[in-house]
């Protein structure tokens, strides 16, 4: 169970983030999660959406680089040692992870990842497996 | 000071014996070429001239023009006038497209070679009691190899160096104690400025001239080289199509170079008209071999744009002075002594998946060529994870490199910034000053 990830090729100069948040913003396009990449000449902005499909749409429209790509949503306890517990599991499997970043649901005690790892099926595998809860896109909205 | 000469007889050739001999060996040389290079031959009849019409420099410009088209369309040895086993050097030089220019020495043409560049050595104030430290690139390009032979002929003791690893150069400099110092400009300048990172002074070391080409410079550039390494900076002047350095260089006087008239015929030329300019007015600059056995290469348009003085040098040289390049009638940059045509770049992003189009941004800091290229990203290319689109990235820059010889950096930007071509987009920005205002 995946979830799809919108990222966004930004150049790394003043303004260009606030353009894609604009963009979303004026399309009453609610971001759950952002995550920022960036390096000294460009940058990545990773976002989730309720809507994955229309906003990358809109996005291409509006002459972005989109790539929309499946990531690991998982939903842990809010509580110290659980994401240890998950990344310790993963380590020992030989899963790699290229990033993850985190938000808070509406929902209490707990917390969601998103995780991107090299190879996605076979982290969801061993995710799944050891009882992680995923998180699915329609599960998303409710988060 | 006493002048010296390499070859004084020549040098000081009085100039209606040295027209004399340019228009003899005028003659002999557009035989030669005409005898021996189909492709040349044909370019001539088509222009309706023969050997039986050339004797002499009245004739010159009978002769029709070459160019850098001509050289590509006959790679590699379709204008070489002997076979290949009288052939003994093979140097290249980069063309409008990804294919080389390729040209050949015979022994012969290496002697010559070898005298030209001796005689700017001398005129720089060298001899054979100097260490000559040739930190040019060895390879394919002349630069190395040509000030090699001339400083060897010379009787020097040549220190063949190459390019790179600046710290160590300098370290060479000083514990070998070299007198004279050869690279182009810009790489003077960087050891100038290493030898004053590593905590020393031109006082460490015993440079007394520098002989210094292959790129455009200016004469704020000239002192603060001067300064930095404590010689005396000369400019030379040379191209892999007519030879390399040593068809044209500095004497101490330091105003105009002087072209290696018994070797070489220069023409200043309107572009549109092709007549030639009054001295002292601004031309391209067209060159004619005189002497080549295997690489006769006769009125070649250099693009280059300059200006020919023919007033007496008080030097006592004989030969024509031609100015620093002013231009160029083309798009050709010249980045860190590399010819770089910005049409080589699309083919390579085309062929990595990018669109045609790019912005070409080149600048100086500290003496150094900056070259930047900007790309459009595209999906294809975009990744969610950044080592994704660094490979990426440095693939192209990978790709540009194999093709341009130079290390471009590469700058990914968003769809749609880069301006399209409406028949004349502006694809360079260059703000290095590189030519002297006047």
């Amino acid at each position: 169970m995946t979830i799809n990830q919108i990222s966004v090729f930004l150049e790394n100069k003043p303004g260009t983030l606030s353009g894609l948040t604009e963009t979303l913003a004026e399309n009453n396009i609610n971001m759950r999660a952002m995550s920022l990449a960036d390096t000294s000449d460009f940058g990545i902005a990773r976002i989730i959406v309720d809507n994955t499909d229309e906003a990358a749409a809109l996005l291409r429209k509006s002459e972005y680089v989109v790539k929309v790509t499946p990531v690991l949503a998982l939903e842990i306890p809010d509580e110290a040692g659980s994401l240890n517990r998950i990344l310790k599991l993963l380590g020992t499997k030989d899963c790699n992870v290229e990033y993850m970043y985190g938000f808070t649901g509406r929902r209490t005690n707990s917390a969601c990842m998103i995780l991107r790892a090299t190879d996605v099926p076979a982290t969801e595998r061993v995710l799944a497996e050891a009882g992680v809860r995923l998180v699915c896109s329609s599960d998303l909205s409710e988060l | 000071m006493e002048e010296h000469y390499y070859q004084k007889d020549i040098e000081t050739m009085p100039e209606d014996q040295l027209k004399d001999l340019q228009g003899k060996r005028l003659a002999e040389q557009f035989k030669w070429a005409y005898d021996n290079i189909e492709f040349y031959r044909n370019r001539c009849i088509e222009a309706g001239v023969s050997p039986d019409d050339v004797h002499g420099m009245q004739d010159l410009e009978k002769l029709p023009f070459m160019c850098k088209d001509d050289l590509r369309a006959t790679y590699p040895y379709g204008l070489f006038a002997v076979p290949l086993k009288d052939v003994v050097r093979l140097h290249a030089s980069s063309g409008t497209t990804g294919k080389q220019i390729v040209v050949g020495y015979t022994k012969e043409d290496l002697d010559s070679w070898d005298d030209v560049v001796a005689r700017q050595l001398v005129a720089a104030g060298a001899s054979n009691e100097d260490i000559v430290h040739v930190a040019y690139g060895y390879g394919l390009f002349t630069g190395g190899f040509g000030i090699h032979g001339g400083a060897t002929k010379l009787g020097c003791t040549v220190v063949p160096v190459s390019s790179g690893n600046t710290q160590r150069q300098i370290t060479i400099l000083k514990d070998f104690k070299c007198t004279v110092l050869a690279c182009t400009p810009s790489y003077a300048a960087y050891l100038g400025e290493t030898l004053h990172d590593m905590g020393m002074t031109p006082d460490d070391l015993y440079l007394k001239s520098g002989i210094f080409g292959a790129e455009p410079w200016t004469e704020e550039m000239r002192r603060e080289i001067e300064k930095a390494l404590g010689l005396k900076a000369y400019d030379i002047y040379g191209l892999t199509e007519i030879m390399g350095p040593g068809v044209a260089y500095e004497c101490r006087e330091q105003h105009g170079m002087h072209v290696n008239e018994d070797h070489f015929i220069v023409e200043a030329l309107d572009p549109d008209t092709h007549k030639p300019v009054p001295d002292g007015q601004k031309g391209e600059i067209v060159f004619s071999c005189l002497t080549r056995k295997a690489f006769p290469l006769l009125r070649f348009r250099t693009k280059d744009i300059g200006v020919l003085n023919r007033t007496p040098c008080a030097c006592g040289r004989t030969f024509v002075r031609m100015s620093k390049p002013m231009g160029r009638t083309d798009d050709m940059l010249i980045i860190r002594g590399v010819n770089v045509f910005p049409s080589q770049i699309e083919g390579v992003l085309l062929s990595k998946g990018y669109p045609p189009l790019y912005q070409i941004i080149v600048g100086r800091e500290n003496n150094n060529d900056t070259f930047e290229v900007q790309v459009e990203m595209t999906e294809n290319n975009f990744s969610d994870v950044v080592g994704d689109v660094r490979r990426k990235e440095n693939e192209l820059s990978a790709a540009l490199q194999t093709i341009l010889q130079i290390k471009a950096k590469v700058t990914l930007v968003a769809p749609k910034t880069i301006e399209r071509s409406n028949g004349k987009a502006k694809r360079v920005i260059d703000t290095r000053k590189l030519h002297d205002s006047k």
